[in-house]
């Protein structure tokens, strides 16, 4: 096998060395991870397109194998069942608000924390904002609660202490949206400012100093210098979120909400959670996985477009 | 000194004014503090009286405090540290091994005479762009690999990230002399020695980052967890929050002397005792992440730059 490619590689390239076999055996565990744990399940997908059945007695391949094929069934039943209409709108929408103002806002931020004149206090700022880039949704699931629920939290207290009516919140689904937004923004705020702050400290003083010798005041130093270098990281920032619009953030939809109520179904369930709930109910496997295989291929695809997009404009900034 | 001067007057006149200034810092106070608020609020929850809670409400500022919940934890020590040593072996194998199987590939990757560098670019590239999915990752790691109901189910599939595996490439690739690792071939070293005796010595900052990212990303994981682990002897810190209605009764389930269940379960503080175990997840995070803070953002703006 050795001598094989060594011969082949001989006429191709240089010889095969020894330190080319002493790379291999380095890179061979983690090879075998990703065979295990990447490519085996890229070739699960066919489960989608089965309709499994359990055979006693045998394992779990012979049964995968010896399933019926049945096409594209498994994908009609999902278009069909009309909840895909509100995975889809939920999952897709909810990102597209979480994108626009996770950058906006970062960047916003960090600009400004950029021009604070005590650097010790915007150290100080950084650390507290990056807090809740730690917590699991689990826990940050008891915070809220803390706040919504409805005879302890503080909100109704508040509400009642204002001679208002509480709120049920757990079970009003008109807040939310909001709610999801906000939660969205709290956790990943800080993070995302602090990377674009590094962005902005790396950008090289004397540009400011020229600007300042030309009197640009500091909102043009800004437009004219700030902005265009977040350029680059912004639009890596972007094109790795696009390519996430089809999977949700788990977490704050499903522990946020506790579980996802049935008042809530409607504002809060996205593909993720409909694949998670059926994951563990008796819903027939091949459903589940067609939802699964709709929603990597439709982001393979979104990664792809949008990375040939920014290469129109400027093949500088695409990622592929 | 003149030029200094200058410089200084320069970057004086490059400042925003002083009332802006004051604005901008007003606005940062008030980030910070939704920020921080909710945990203190939780803190402050998990040390109020049951009895001041099922008057009030929670509180920022209780009426009665009561270490009670913190006492009922301890007497329940052997569960709740049976789940924080699931936590901390997970966190800590799961972070060595990952760290070990990211760098290492990462190294390889960086080499430029490496024959099978363009296969294994590409092995590290598709599942950034296509995977199979959830139910297909389930159904091997709970079938095929039968992790189920094992730690390993909670370990194994968390290892490798290819986000990680590039940013420790582009870190070896623009960091570590070529011309060291040359001279460590022509004195006789194979690349194993040369990895372990040279390599990793001089990448303690990408090292740091990339462990940092796996241990919180292994501490602060629930959801493996809940598709894989039924066993209770193996259920973590963050499982243990995560079915807390379900574990307050199993909790219950070893009453102390003279008592009966129900009347075990009713002496229970259950609003603080969840909020007591959240402080408990949360608070090795709080005192640990401003120390690492640094490395965090390295590790994307390594990851950032192309290559």
């Amino acid at each position: 096998m050795n001598n094989n490619k060594n011969i082949k590689v001989k006429i191709k390239k240089k010889k095969w060395h020894r330190d080319d076999t002493e790379l291999t055996i380095l890179a061979l565990p983690t090879f075998i991870w990703y065979v295990l744990f990447s490519f085996l399940p890229m070739f699960g997908v066919i489960i989608a397109f089965k309709r499994y059945q359990i055979f006693p007695g045998k394992s779990f391949l012979y049964n995968i194998i010896y399933s019926e094929w049945v096409g594209f069934d498994n994908f009609k039943y999902l278009i069909e069942s009309r909840s895909l209409y509100i995975l889809l709108r939920n999952t897709i929408l909810y990102n597209m608000v979480f994108i626009i103002l996770g950058i906006v806002i970062p960047v916003t931020l960090a600009v400004m924390i950029s021009l604070i004149h005590s650097k010790r206090k915007s150290k100080v700022y950084q650390t507290a904002m990056f807090f809740p880039h730690f917590l699991s949704w689990v826990v940050v699931s008891y915070f809220v609660f803390a706040f919504l629920s409805f005879d302890k939290g503080v909100l109704n207290t508040i509400l009642i202490a204002l001679g208002k009516d509480p709120v049920q919140w757990y079970m009003e689904a008109k807040y939310w949206p909001f709610i999801f937004v906000f939660m969205n923004l709290w956790k990943t705020t800080g993070y995302s400012t602090v990377v674009y702050l590094a962005s902005i400290t790396g950008i090289d003083p004397s540009l400011y100093e020229a600007a300042v010798v030309d009197g640009a005041s500091k909102w043009q130093q800004v437009k004219n210098i700030t902005l265009p270098s977040l350029r680059p990281i912004v639009i890596m920032m972007f094109i790795l979120n696009t390519g996430k619009i089809f999977y949700s953030d788990f977490g704050l939809f499903y522990q946020v909400t506790r579980g996802i109520p049935a008042s809530l179904y409607n504002v809060s369930s996205t593909i993720d959670t409909y694949v998670y709930n059926a994951l563990l109910s008796s819903t027939p496997i091949g459903m589940t996985s067609a939802a699964t295989v709709f929603q990597s291929i439709a982001c393979c695809i979104t990664i792809l477009l949008a990375n040939w997009i920014v290469k129109k404009i400027d093949d500088d900034y695409a990622i592929i | 000194m003149k030029n200094k001067r200058n410089q200084n007057m320069v970057s004086k006149l490059n400042q925003i004014n002083k009332s802006t200034n004051f604005l901008f810092n007003i606005i940062f106070i008030i980030i910070s503090l939704i920020s921080i608020i909710p945990f203190v609020f939780v803190f402050m929850i998990s040390i109020t009286s049951e009895s001041s809670i099922a008057r009030n409400g929670y509180q920022f500022i209780p009426n009665e405090f009561s270490n009670n919940a913190y006492l009922f934890l301890w007497n329940e020590k052997n569960i709740i540290f049976n789940a924080l040593g699931v936590s901390v072996l997970v966190t800590i194998v799961g972070t060595i091994l990952g760290v070990l199987l990211t760098t290492a590939l990462g190294y390889v990757l960086s080499r430029p005479q490496y024959k099978l560098k363009g296969f294994l670019t590409w092995v590290v590239f598709i599942p950034m762009i296509f995977n199979g999915g959830m139910v297909a990752s389930y159904v091997v790691n709970a079938n095929i690999l039968r992790l189920k109901n094992t730690l390993w189910a909670l370990i194994l599939p968390l290892l490798v990230s290819s986000f990680n595996v590039v940013i420790t490439k582009t870190f070896f690739k623009t960091t570590v002399p070529d011309s060291i690792i040359e001279s460590a071939k022509i004195d006789g070293a194979s690349q194993l020695n040369i990895f372990a005796r040279i390599v990793v010595p001089i990448s303690k900052p990408v090292f740091a980052t990339i462990g940092l990212f796996l241990t919180f990303a292994f501490w602060n994981d629930w959801f493996q967890s809940s598709l894989y682990i039924t066993n209770s002897k193996l259920t973590s810190l963050q499982a243990l929050l995560n079915n807390i209605q379900k574990n307050i009764e199993y909790l219950a389930n070893n009453p102390s002397a003279g008592l009966s269940i129900q009347q075990y379960v009713s002496q229970m503080p259950t609003e603080s005792v969840r909020m007591a175990i959240a402080v408990v997840i949360v608070l090795p995070i709080a005192c640990a992440y401003p120390f690492f803070q640094k490395y965090f953002v390295t590790g994307l703006t390594i990851g950032a730059v192309k290559g």
